[in-house]
């Protein structure tokens, strides 16, 4: 069992999404802490992208704070080394496919194990082009992370055979009910957890959606409160973390 | 020249989110099936002859080559489609195969206008209805197409976004595309994004090259020596090429905007200044900074003003057969006036930079030898913009 497997060992696991250099990388870093330290079972990190064409308006408009703050790639590793003492949670990036693309697919994946990270989600790289990634990324025991969601009928149980990490299973806005046989579906194959990724704001919404998933990724709330609070986000963040995890138990 | 997978040599791809993989791979199966049905094909002929006007004429040119003073001009004529631009042919295309996969609603990227409005023109002919999506900054250096759109009933999204251009245009109908299958069918503009929409558009596209030939055996009795189109994503120049491939006698050469020029930031050149990257569904060439993300490119041409170039483009530049140029926003100006004086043609600002190139080429070759222009489309769309870079005052 690896440590991203672990992170689902005490039941129903949380991931907190946050965008890094939203609004800079010490506040990114302080809102990792937060997460951790408020009981987030994996923290998924936002690599920015000029054109994120799969988001919505909210991640969008992080990317451009982040991007407009001169974020770039080492600094995110450099943070993710340094948090890495203090921080025992399971770090996850996701990024769109070109970042890593530029930055050379086998650079990353070793700059990815050399920071701790576990886990990569590529947003734009589905099932039928994995390979070119998870391949370079097995090497340096990185998971290539693959996603489902209720408009993959036909392709889950071929996608969920061959997940490595976990599996997540995203729900477009409103299809949030389409997800319950999503999960059911990916997990009668799946050799690793299934995670629910959708759009969680209050614990109402995470107890609602309680089913047979392993876990669940807030995938916008973390970047609202950094939206909102800024500089002082990390407390947000940490308090929001907590009350999920409460709803989670 | 491609495999299962969509892809041109290494370029191509199907780099999208999973969310529209059942979507591309449905648009492929039906695309497969369709091509080679007889009732398709004879109701996309009867549409393109008796609606769209084919087949485009080709002209020659004789003032301009007398002017240059070197090899023979003739000017592929696809200006004179119906909606003003090579534009139609594609989506007259995709709309009957969005028809016949029993779908309602065509949503479509545009820059320069020409595609939302063939689009907005094919849903109006076809009952379908019609979102097109087109960069804030677009609708106000195109302003015209967009009433024009709106007059054919479609709904026009100014999108607000990163560079408010192209791009992002095709972000949000990729966006849009993505949160509602069903009912609707994305009909992309350009020989871009993922599988199969490249291979899809060349060959509604290849038309082009299909006429030329045959025009230039009966004018000429032989093939042209170059035939020069412009090139943004590239769907005009794909088509103008496309059965020229394997004759390697003519030489094929695209032209892309160079904006202020490739020295510059304000450029879109994509072979002459991009990298090889992964976009907008497809792996290619793009304008893009060393962290990979992608430029925000400028062209003084709305259609043209995009950071990538179609992967068939990418894999004909790396083996060679075609050539890429740049060419400038003067440049492309100057020739927009030349043509206009010359032969009495207003040429589309994309469309001139291709005449811009071919007036710097024609006198370096002899008298005997023949160059193809394609005229992608017609300028009456860009005459205020013109006007304002000249320094006139005047709005539609």
């Amino acid at each position: 069992m690896n440590n991203l497997a672990a992170a689902f060992a005490g039941g129903k696991a949380f991931i907190a999404f946050i965008i890094c250099g939203d609004p800079d990388l010490e506040t990114s870093a302080a809102c990792v802490r937060a997460a951790a330290e408020n009981g987030a079972d994996i923290i998924e990190l936002g690599v920015p992208f000029s054109d994120p064409t799969s988001e919505g308006p909210e991640v969008q408009s992080a990317n451009v704070r982040a991007l407009r703050g001169g974020v770039t790639v080492d600094q995110i590793f450099a943070m993710l080394k340094n948090l890495r003492a203090e921080v025992a949670a399971p770090f996850v990036l996701r990024a769109y496919a070109n970042v890593v693309f530029s930055y050379g697919i086998e650079r990353f994946a070793a700059a990815c194990a050399e920071a701790g990270v576990l886990g990569l989600v590529l947003t734009d790289v589905p099932f039928e082009e994995k390979e070119e990634f998870a391949a370079p990324c097995r090497a340096c025991g990185v998971s290539l992370i693959s996603v489902v969601t209720p408009a993959s009928r036909g392709r889950i149980g071929r996608i969920a055979r061959e997940a490595e990490g976990f599996l997540y299973a995203a729900a477009g806005r409103g299809e949030e009910g389409g997800l319950s046989s999503v999960i059911e579906e990916a997990k009668k194959v799946c050799p690793v957890p299934c995670v629910v990724w959708a759009d969680i704001a209050a614990p109402a919404g995470a107890k609602a959606l309680c089913g047979a998933e392993d876990g669940i990724a807030a995938d916008t709330q973390p970047v609202r409160i950094a939206a909102k609070y800024g500089k002082q986000a990390p407390a947000h963040i940490g308090a929001f973390v907590k009350e999920i995890k409460a709803a989670l138990r | 020249m491609t495999n299962p997978n969509g892809r041109f040599g290494i370029h191509g791809g199907q780099y999208v989110p999973e969310g529209l993989m059942n979507a591309v791979n449905e648009l492929e199966r039906a695309y497969d099936f369709y091509k080679q049905d007889a009732a398709f094909n004879a109701e996309l002929s009867a549409l393109l002859n008796d609606y769209a006007g084919r087949p485009s004429r080709l002209y020659y040119a004789a003032k301009m080559t007398q002017d240059l003073g070197g090899a023979k001009i003739y000017l592929k004529r696809e200006d004179l489609n119906h909606t003003g631009a090579h534009k139609i042919n594609n989506v007259l295309g995709q709309a009957l195969l969005a028809k016949r996969m029993g779908k309602t609603r065509l949503i479509a990227e545009t820059g320069a206008g020409q595609h939302g409005v063939a689009t907005a023109t094919a849903a109006a002919l076809m009952g379908m209805e019609c979102v097109v999506f087109m960069g804030e900054e677009d609708t106000k250096r195109q302003a015209l197409n967009v009433y024009r759109m709106r007059l054919l009933g479609a709904e026009v999204v100014a999108v607000k976004s990163g560079t408010a251009t192209l791009k992002d245009a095709v972000s949000a109908a990729m966006r849009e595309w993505a949160s509602r299958l069903s009912d609707t069918h994305y009909c992309l503009g350009s020989v871009m994004g993922p599988h199969p929409f490249p291979t899809i558009v060349r060959d509604f596209q290849a038309v082009i090259s299909k006429e030329i030939k045959q025009q230039m055996l009966q004018k000429e009795g032989r093939l042209p020596d170059a035939v020069v189109a412009c090139v943004g994503g590239g769907s005009n120049a794909i088509g103008s090429f496309y059965h020229f491939i394997k004759d390697k006698g003519v030489r094929l050469i695209g032209c892309e905007a160079a904006g202020r020029g490739v020295d510059t930031f304000e450029t879109a050149a994509t072979i002459a200044t991009g990298k090889l990257g992964i976009f907008h569904g497809m792996k290619s060439y793009f304008c893009q900074d060393d962290q990979g993300q992608i430029a925000p490119v400028y062209s003084i041409s709305a259609g043209l003003d995009y950071p990538g170039v179609g992967p068939e483009h990418a894999w004909l530049h790396d083996t060679g057969r075609a050539e890429y140029v740049p060419v400038t926003d003067g440049e492309a100006v100057d020739a927009f006036e030349y043509l206009a004086r010359t032969e009495g043609i207003i040429p589309a600002i994309e469309s001139a930079h291709a005449v811009a190139y071919a007036k710097k080429l024609a006198p370096q070759l002899g008298k005997d030898k023949i160059i193809v222009i394609t005229v992608s489309g017609r300028g009456d769309k860009d005459c205020a913009a013109i006007a304002r870079y000249r320094g006139e005052e005047i709005y539609e």
